[in-house]
């Protein structure tokens, strides 16, 4: 048993740190240049006098210097005070934990299918046994990367929905309701994951350990789910971070199409209103999530993968 | 006697006495119908975007309350709209807003991208290390959502999906450029270039700069299909182009609350980004593997 790569962890962690810190001072750097007074923001269309101004900016500290107010905003960051919304006058994190609920659901139900299907598509049509089966699911993977996740919905919708009446059109209430978001989520998932993976077994199949495990008479089937998908799975782990993108990008948009509640029509809401603490508090929170997933990834793979905790 | 062995463990030459079309013959020999479809698309979309009238002599924006929401029929072969626009009109005259935001948008990613990447690769270490965690950071964000917070600052409208996509996509080529910067740093011509003395703009620009960007037209193809993708996207949640514009993305929008009744005001223009999307990518992958075997 060798010793644990102390270094190669800790250099990792520090390195999500970093982009970390680097992920939210961008994101104030962008309130910043927000243009219009931060004041005329909060103010908005309320009452607007120069008392309330006054003391609008007493009660955000507007009045110190930009430095005080970066650094204090990277302390309350740190201790996971995520500020207070201009619009609804109410803590950013409040209002994120009220709608995370439904766009979690959604996010892992879609992750839990895509990677399902792109599963069951890649070992089906990897290897050099059926080339046309192959050629039909490389083209249907190519489309679905290239759809616009909104078409798909409003296809499944005009058809399953409108035609067949099968599913609900819109809302949050019920498994019926989540089939559809998650579906249209899920398929650019599988396209771009089956490809990966596919391209990851083709190659572990030309693997001496794939010759081995042929001589010794093991089955086709356990040759390539037991030895190949296996080793295929590694590279796959790199992409978690793209999953988590692509779900959250993805669940703005799929939400706005089935008009359901969520993370996503809050942070619409919030763009279109300019409530730049909600939308900094989005932004950056999903970087945070992005980082973390990418660290346990990498450490993932130091675990897995002993020539990696060299370098 | 046949033995199924697996994949012999040394392919080529024993792929080529077994087999006189070897892969490698057939591909070049084989006529190539997804590649000339791609292509040709490409070509009608760049002439929709350049010249609409050739295509679709009608006026976008024109309404007519005598034909609305008509399905595809001899007059309007795509059917009209809810104000009683033509939906084929409206299409073709898209191409050129969703053109123009995507390959401005690559363009800013490509340039803002070569430039950084070759400056991370050609400074100081801790430039260097500034310039690649910064390219990190940016990269941590979801795609769409940092340009959701750029366009929260710059309000929306084409000018902010060009920026806000270029931003989002600049990392990407930026570290491929690094990359490539580092190892051609200390390629041979390069040290006898600086052994004879060469300024350093003309070091940069005759001798790294050329053999750095090789990667890049190709990769941006493909990136242009991405940008492309993205702006729809973004102009779907009425972020880019604000109605009446005939963008697709906005075209989609607009035609949702029709959806039940009429189909193909959201359908079709979702088609265009489609088939755009997948004629870049088939283009690209064809040039990407071209380039491959020529560097092999």
């Amino acid at each position: 048993m060798s010793r644990p790569p102390v270094r190669a962890v800790a250099r990792r962690l520090g390195a999500g740190l970093v982009v970390l810190w680097v992920a939210a001072t961008a994101a104030y750097l962008a309130l910043l240049a927000a243009p219009g007074d931060t004041v005329d923001n909060i103010v908005a269309d309320g009452a607007d006098t120069p008392q309330i101004r006054a003391e609008i900016i007493a009660e955000w500290g507007l009045e110190r210097p930009v430095i005080l107010q970066y650094l204090d905003y990277l302390r309350r960051l740190g201790g996971g005070d995520l500020g207070r919304s201009y619009l609804l006058q109410r803590p950013v994190a409040e209002v994120i934990g009220e709608q995370i609920a439904p766009t979690l659901t959604l996010a892992v139900a879609a992750a839990g299918l895509g990677v399902l299907l792109a599963l069951l598509i890649a070992v089906a049509t990897a290897g050099d046994r059926r080339p046309w089966l192959r050629r039909v699911s490389s083209g249907a993977e190519l489309l679905l990367v290239s759809t616009p996740p909104f078409l798909i919905g409003l296809l499944l919708l005009s058809v399953l929905s409108f035609r067949c009446g099968l599913f609900p059109v819109s809302g949050d209430q019920g498994i019926a309701a989540l089939v559809l978001p998650a579906v249209t989520l899920a398929l650019p998932i599988a396209g771009l994951l089956a490809q990966v993976l596919r391209d990851g077994i083709d190659k572990a199949l030309d693997e001496p350990f794939v010759l081995t495990a042929r001589a010794r008479g093991v089955r086709e089937r356990t040759v390539l789910v037991r030895h190949a998908l296996r080793h295929a799975l590694l590279p796959a782990v790199t992409l978690a971070g793209w999953l988590f993108g692509i779900l959250l990008g993805g669940a703005v948009i799929v939400e706005q199409v089935f008009g359901r509640p969520g993370l996503g029509q809050v942070t619409l809401t919030a763009v279109t209103t300019r409530d730049m603490p909600v939308v900094l508090a989005v932004v950056t929170l999903s970087a945070a999530v992005y980082v973390a997933v990418n660290t346990v990834a990498d450490l993932a793979y130091l675990l897995v993968d002993p020539r990696l905790r060299r370098s | 006697m046949t033995v199924t062995l697996g994949p012999p463990l040394t392919d080529a030459p024993t792929r080529l006495l077994a087999d006189p079309t070897a892969p490698t013959v057939r591909r070049r020999l084989r006529p190539r119908p997804g590649l000339l479809a791609a292509g040709a698309y490409l070509i009608l979309l760049v002439v929709a975007a350049a010249w609409p009238a050739v295509l679709a002599p009608g006026d976008p924006l024109a309404a007519d309350p005598l034909a609305v929401l008509n399905p595809p029929d001899a007059a309007h072969w795509l059917g009209t709209d809810h104000l009683g626009r033509d939906v084929w009109t409206r299409v073709v005259h898209g191409a050129g807003h969703s053109l123009t935001i995507g390959v401005a948008a690559t363009v800013l990613a490509v340039a803002g991208g070569v430039l950084l990447g070759l400056l991370a690769g050609l400074t100081h270490r801790v430039a260097d290390e500034a310039l690649s965690r910064t390219f990190d950071a940016l990269s941590a964000f979801p795609m769409l959502l940092l340009a959701l917070l750029f366009i929260a600052v710059a309000g929306p409208g084409t000018a902010s999906l060009i920026v806000a996509i270029g931003i989002a996509t600049l990392p990407h080529y930026a570290r491929v450029v690094r990359g490539q910067t580092l190892v051609v740093r200390r390629a041979g011509f390069v040290e006898q270039a600086v052994t004879f003395g060469q300024s350093r703009p003309r070091l940069v620009l005759r001798h790294v700069l050329p053999n750095v960007v090789g990667p890049v037209p190709v990769l941006a193809v493909i990136g242009l299909g991405e940008a492309i993708l993205a702006a729809a996207g973004l102009s779907f949640l009425g972020m880019g182009p604000q109605p009446p514009s005939p963008e697709w993305g906005a075209m989609l929008s607009e035609g949702r609350n029709y959806l039940q009744v009429a189909w193909w005001i959201s359908i079709l223009p979702g088609l265009a980004v489609t088939a755009t999307v997948v004629s870049l990518t088939v283009v690209g992958r064809h040039w990407q593997a071209r380039f491959d075997g020529r560097r092999r």
